[in-house]
């Protein structure tokens, strides 16, 4: 039933979930949450399953009035958030009764925050995703960002026998200088010294970012004398760093699903939630890890994971 | 060559910790596209466990696993079992996708430009566009975007040098030694010489796409009565 009317759309506000998979051979990008961890956070604090839809808000936070009872978590970026001008906290599930108003503030640190709601955002299945695909204009609320007068629905459920909070040692940091990892590839033969050019210099996150690719600025990667300026056009994962003609390296994210530009590198899946907090003039720092430690480390992620769940769980609040 | 040569020749690169692209040949070749398919089919047939997708390319297939379940290594281990008996895959015939075009006028403003730029007339360049098949050897960039090869050299033209911000969908183009097909509205920079009145993308529908890898497709002109007409049945 319906659940809020937005009073404020905020700077670029959609529906997510996990994403659209398999249908990458016919053009459609994965789509989804670009922060998994912080909105894996967030359906746990209202007792969702991780299948559920929550608001993506970028930068600047919208405003709402409650059309119901709810709860209600926000996680990711830290933006501030009011209750009828009572300011709350993150990362905790926060219980508002109909006809409440709440604003979300604007970024402090980091650049997505993830708007959970209990019994998950009611939008219709396309192509087996909630998830909003703007380019092609397909998923989430009409297939669109937000709108003032919007009016969401979400799914009928129970409401939290108690209050939930995510443990502050569990609570990401979102430095504006970060660390990010990578495995050379997939085609770190096309570059002098392969991969290693990348960690020659530090990267600024351009204006140029959005969900389907940042633009960096740095030391200029040239490619390898003799090799092509560009590849026979192939898929690419989110994460992949393709360099174009210019040098300048590019980061293509989850509403991507093909490249003419050879990749030197690939961000590993975990620090993908860390790409996802980067606003413009945040500097990124690469370094190289391999594939062994990547699968060991993605491995590491789930299980802090399972340890929050459980954790949340045993406390049976 | 044969099957194990092939398998050996594959280049293995690693597309970060959850994909793996396996390279069959360097150049946009029918013949290495046909490979590609017939391993994408295979392994669809009977998917590994972990491996959760297969994206055919032009040369190349992208497999993405699940780190959990599986490993590059495996992932290896099961394509060199299906190369040694490729051969016997069945991948069917190509299926031919007519797709209607209205070319020139409103819906192809830049015809005058291919058609100058080779020294044709608009006539010329419809008949060039029209008398052959293309194989689709890959679909990506937007939902239901087709990779065309085989244009006849006669209509390269280079792209614009203002790209269009906006492109209709349906529109129908070429971009130096490709034409294609804009099958959602999108910026553009193609050459533009008609429009499809054809919904290439349907995400409403039990089927969304028209065609997939592997399939041809044939361009038929038609008048702009006809274009109306179909663009009119389409939404119904």
């Amino acid at each position: 039933m319906a659940a809020l009317k937005i009073l404020f759309p905020g700077g670029y506000t959609t529906v997510q979930d996990k994403g659209r998979f398999g249908l990458q051979n016919m053009g459609i990008p994965v789509s989804g949450v670009l922060d998994k961890f912080a909105f894996a956070m967030a359906n746990l604090l209202v007792g969702n399953p991780d299948t559920a839809a929550v608001l993506e808000i970028t930068v600047i936070g919208p405003h709402f009035e409650a059309l119901k009872d709810m709860d209600i978590a926000l996680t990711g970026a830290n933006m501030g958030i009011t209750v009828n001008g009572t300011p709350t906290e993150q990362w905790k599930t926060v219980r508002v009764k109909k006809g409440d108003k709440v604003t979300i503030g604007q970024i402090q640190q980091g650049c997505r925050a993830y708007l959970a709601f209990n019994g998950g955002i009611d939008v219709p299945l396309v192509m087996d995703s909630l998830s909003t695909y703007v380019g092609a204009k397909i998923g989430g609320f009409e297939g669109r960002p937000l709108q003032k007068e919007d009016i969401l629905k979400t799914h009928d459920a129970p409401l939290c026998s108690k209050e939930r909070h995510i443990p502050l040692d569990a609570i990401p940091e979102y430095p504006p200088k970060k660390t990010i990892r990578i495995i050379p590839g997939p085609q770190d033969d096309y570059f002098d010294n392969g991969a290693e050019a990348l960690f020659s210099s530090e990267y600024m996150v351009t204006a140029k970012a959005n969900r389907m690719g940042y633009r960096l600025q740095g030391e200029a990667i040239p490619i390898k004398t003799g090799m092509p300026q560009s590849i026979i056009s192939e898929p690419s994962m989110p994460g992949s760093i393709q360099i174009p003609p210019n040098g300048q390296p590019i980061i293509l994210l989850v509403e991507q699903t093909v490249g003419g530009y050879a990749k030197i590198a690939t961000i590993i899946s975990s620090d993908l939630s860390q790409i996802a907090q980067a606003t413009p003039g945040d500097t990124i720092i690469f370094e190289k890890t391999d594939l062994s430690m990547a699968h060991a480390i993605y491995k590491q992620e789930k299980e802090k994971i399972q340890l929050i769940k459980d954790c949340i769980k045993q406390k049976k609040v | 060559m044969d099957q194990t040569e092939l398998f050996n020749k594959a280049a293995y690169r690693i597309a970060g910790d959850h994909g793996l692209l396996v390279e069959f040949g360097d150049g946009i070749d029918p013949a290495i596209n046909a490979k590609v398919r017939a391993m994408a089919k295979s392994l669809e047939q009977d998917m590994p466990e972990g491996l959760t997708e297969t994206i055919p390319t032009y040369r190349s297939l992208l497999l993405i696993y699940d780190p959990e379940l599986t490993s590059p290594e495996k992932l290896k281990f099961s394509l060199k079992k299906i190369a040694n008996h490729l051969d016997d895959i069945q991948i069917a015939p190509p299926r031919v996708v007519e797709i209607p075009v209205c070319y020139g006028g409103e819906f192809g403003p830049d015809i005058e430009t291919v058609a100058k730029t080779n020294s044709l007339e608009i006539e010329e360049v419809i008949q060039l566009h029209t008398d052959r098949e293309y194989l689709i050897y890959m679909v990506g960039f937007t939902p239901g975007f087709a990779f065309l090869g085989g244009l006849d050299e006669r209509l390269y033209t280079p792209r614009l040098e203002n790209p269009r911000v906006l492109v209709s969908e349906g529109s129908v183009g070429i971009a130096n030694n490709q034409t294609g097909m804009y099958s959602i509205e999108s910026p553009g920079g193609w050459q533009l010489i008609g429009r499809t009145p054809l919904k290439l993308f349907a995400p409403e529908r039990k089927f969304p796409f028209l065609y997939k890898a592997g399939d041809k497709i044939k361009f038929t002109p038609v008048s702009k009565k006809e274009f109306h007409d179909i663009a009119k049945k389409e939404k119904d």
